[in-house]
């Protein structure tokens, strides 16, 4: 089980390498340089930009350094690669590993994209905790009723409801729940920048459920079909016929069984909820990272895209590693066959 | 040797009337025409009232998308200068101010710089079906001949070719498009059609790997089957082992996979339109793709205050087209895979 943790852990490594390089390399060839500011810097401050951000330096490969200390007599393979490497892509990818992402280029450098993510992630991850709560307290139980009353009009409801949550994209239910509080309530669901401190602030409800609609209903459809399975089983008739209470029989031996497969579906719903976070706290004016994100691309921010694309990889690949080794612990027989 | 199963079954029921004498009248209520998979597949769907229903929705926009210019009661480029900053309203509201006033020549109002909300809605059909199907065909040219040769093969270059997807898929894949959009938002291919081609390419990147997963884990499967074994053994090619006996029968989940594919790809093309980084804007008067239902939201966004359509309409048609991709989805893979995967 260790084995397979700290394997699945090591996986981590590759995935960011590539995803930095492949971001790094397409941000290179995006137009414009991350100086383009409004009024347009001298040359010698430009320089002294891209010195200070190592930017006059090769992107890829310092082959003239390379043979240039090759030619003064260095044979230490390390020191020759120390020179090879010598590079923006590898000195950003070391910086990235020891958790410096670089300093954003819309501040012109005081301040750096870890700063950012700092600040503004805690909103998100607040946002997030409220999706998931929803799904979880919503999904899980609605799932229950609709299996236990199956092909009843309380299932049919249930099933319905589930689709459209599973079709309708929140970006589309987000903009027609804001349509209809301001238009049909009169009240503006878009709060005041200090109305997002605190951890409990109501400000968060709305944006959090809205997110957490097709995370809801994901969890609704699932919950559905693996009780219906678990419904037929063996042991269930057993718990039955020993006389245990219905109330009994369905939380300790139906839904036990049943929340199982459940978590599988974690790991695609972190995915689901940061790319959702980017639209929802765009369009609830949540001061979150999604938003940050998108004000970024507005301002062609190179280095802060960059750097968020390799935080947000990370943690949709550490969440998919999580449920498989949440998985091994919940099922035993998982873990023996490993 | 090309016996399907359901002729097949019709044999054997035959062969069971002569040995074990069954009476006519059963003989009669179970044999019946033979029908292949697909014709039984399309019976189910047919039976399916949301799928059917969604189908004939799809029917329309294809409808709609096709006839634009016929349909639509306005250019939807052209600017009616008049009521530029007025923001007519949708046809049935009254204003005190006669600009304002609703007009049956601008059924769902104009936008913010007088152009008529109903014929961009109309036209901006073309791009979603257009962004929808067109990255589903190249996510499936890519995705199932990658799953049926490494399915297919295995052992070492299954392993790589695996590792490859799990690297692709790693890529938070609208945060791939986003930063392809800007990347190469400026390049020859980004000026194609207005920037929709590279929107096929920005779109289809990332989301191949769940196709080639899939194909991959059927193939695996399909291998070892009795009569994959059997073609081998009279001496079938790898190729034609490929073409004639596994990749049909991946197709039913293939279908599926594409039905869900296609609404994904066109709500991430509002999502890009709507960050500003998708479909250009575009001011040619015969462009025969003016706008998208994305970019009408990133408009709406700003005036749904004071003109509600501009927001309203294309959050409707996207929820709407979604939908019915959805319920031909769920149909078609109660169609094809009655045992089902979900």
């Amino acid at each position: 089980m260790l084995q397979f943790i700290i394997h699945r852990l090591l996986w981590l490594i590759p995935v960011i390498i590539v995803v930095a390089a492949v971001t790094f390399a397409l941000m290179l060839r995006a137009p414009g340089g991350p100086w383009d500011l409004e009024k347009p810097m001298p040359p010698s401050a430009i320089e002294n930009l891209n010195k200070q951000f190592g930017l006059d330096k090769p992107v890829w490969f310092d082959t003239q350094g390379f043979s240039d200390a090759r030619d003064a007599g260095v044979r230490n393979p390390i020191t020759l690669a120390g020179e090879l490497l010598d590079t923006q892509f590898f000195n950003y990818l070391g910086r990235v590993f020891r958790g410096d992402l670089g300093p954003t280029y819309a501040s012109v450098g005081s301040e750096s994209v870890q700063d950012v993510i700092k600040d503004k992630f805690p909103v998100s991850l607040r946002i997030g905790l409220v999706a998931i709560t929803f799904a979880v307290l919503v999904g899980i139980p609605l799932g229950l009723i609709s299996a236990l009353r199956q092909n009843t009009s309380v299932d049919y409801v249930c099933m319905f409801l589930s689709t459209l949550g599973i079709a309708v994209p929140t970006f589309v239910s987000g903009l027609i729940l804001l349509i209809f509080m301001s238009r049909m309530l009169n009240i503006s669901p878009i709060r005041r920048p200090d109305e997002w401190h605190g951890f409990f602030s109501t400000a968060y409800l709305l944006p959090g459920m809205v997110l957490g609609l097709g995370t809801t209903a994901y969890v609704t459809r699932l919950t559905r079909a693996s009780v219906l399975e678990i419904k037929q089983q063996d042991f269930i008739r057993t718990a039955r016929a020993k006389g245990l209470s219905r109330t009994n029989v369905t939380i300790k031996h139906i839904l036990r069984n049943a929340l199982l497969p459940v978590i599988t579906i974690i790991g695609p719903a972190a995915a689901d909820l940061i790319t959702g976070s980017i639209i929802i706290e765009n369009i609830f004016g949540a001061p979150g990272l999604g938003s940050s994100f998108v004000t970024s691309i507005g301002k062609r921010d190179y280095s802060m895209l960059v750097g968020v694309t390799i935080f947000y990889a990370s943690l949709i690949a550490l969440a998919n590693i999580l449920v498989d080794i949440s998985y091994g612990f919940l099922d035993p027989r998982i873990r023996t066959s490993r | 040797m090309s016996q399907t199963a359901a002729e097949f079954a019709d044999l054997t029921l035959q062969d069971l009337a002569e040995t074990e004498a069954l009476d006519e009248i059963t003989l009669k209520q179970l044999a019946r025409p033979s029908r292949s998979l697909w014709s039984n597949a399309w019976r189910r769907l047919r039976k399916n009232k949301m799928a059917m229903a969604g189908l004939i929705y799809l029917a329309f926009l294809l409808v709609v998308a096709v006839f634009a210019s016929a349909i639509a009661t306005q250019n939807p480029v052209r600017a009616d200068v008049a009521t530029a900053g007025t923001l007519r309203q949708a046809a049935w509201i009254e204003d005190p101010n006669p600009l304002k006033t609703g007009s049956w020549d601008y059924p769902l109002g104009t936008d913010s710089i007088g152009r008529d909300v109903f014929s961009r809605l109309v036209y901006g059909t073309r791009v979603s079906l257009v962004v929808g199907f067109i990255p589903m065909l190249v996510i499936m040219f890519v995705g199932v001949p990658f799953g049926l040769i490494a399915g297919y093969t295995g052992g070492r270059i299954d392993n790589l070719m695996m590792r490859i997807t799990d690297m692709v898929y790693a890529f938070p894949a609208l945060l791939l498009a986003i930063i392809m959009q800007i990347s190469f938002g400026g390049s020859r291919v980004g000026s194609l059609l207005n920037g929709l081609v590279l929107l096929f390419l920005s779109l289809s990147i990332v989301n191949w790997t769940g196709v080639a997963r899939l194909v991959r884990g059927t193939t695996l499967s399909l291998a070892e089957k009795e009569f994959v074994e059997s073609a081998r053994a009279s001496g079938a090619s790898h190729g034609r082992i490929l073409f004639k006996h596994i990749f049909p029968n991946t197709l039913g989940a293939i279908i599926v996979a594409g039905a869900f594919i296609i609404p994904t790809a066109i709500i991430s093309e509002a999502v890009l339109s709507y960050l500003g980084v998708g479909l250009r804007p575009s001011v040619d008067l015969g462009s025969p793709f003016p706008t998208s239902w994305g970019q009408m939201i990133l408009d709406g966004s700003k005036f749904y205050q004071a003109q509600l359509w501009m927001l309203l309409g294309p959050s409707l048609a996207i929820a709407l087209i979604t939908l019915a991709f959805t319920f031909v989805g769920d149909g078609l893979r109660d169609a094809l895979d009655p045992r089902g995967i979900d």
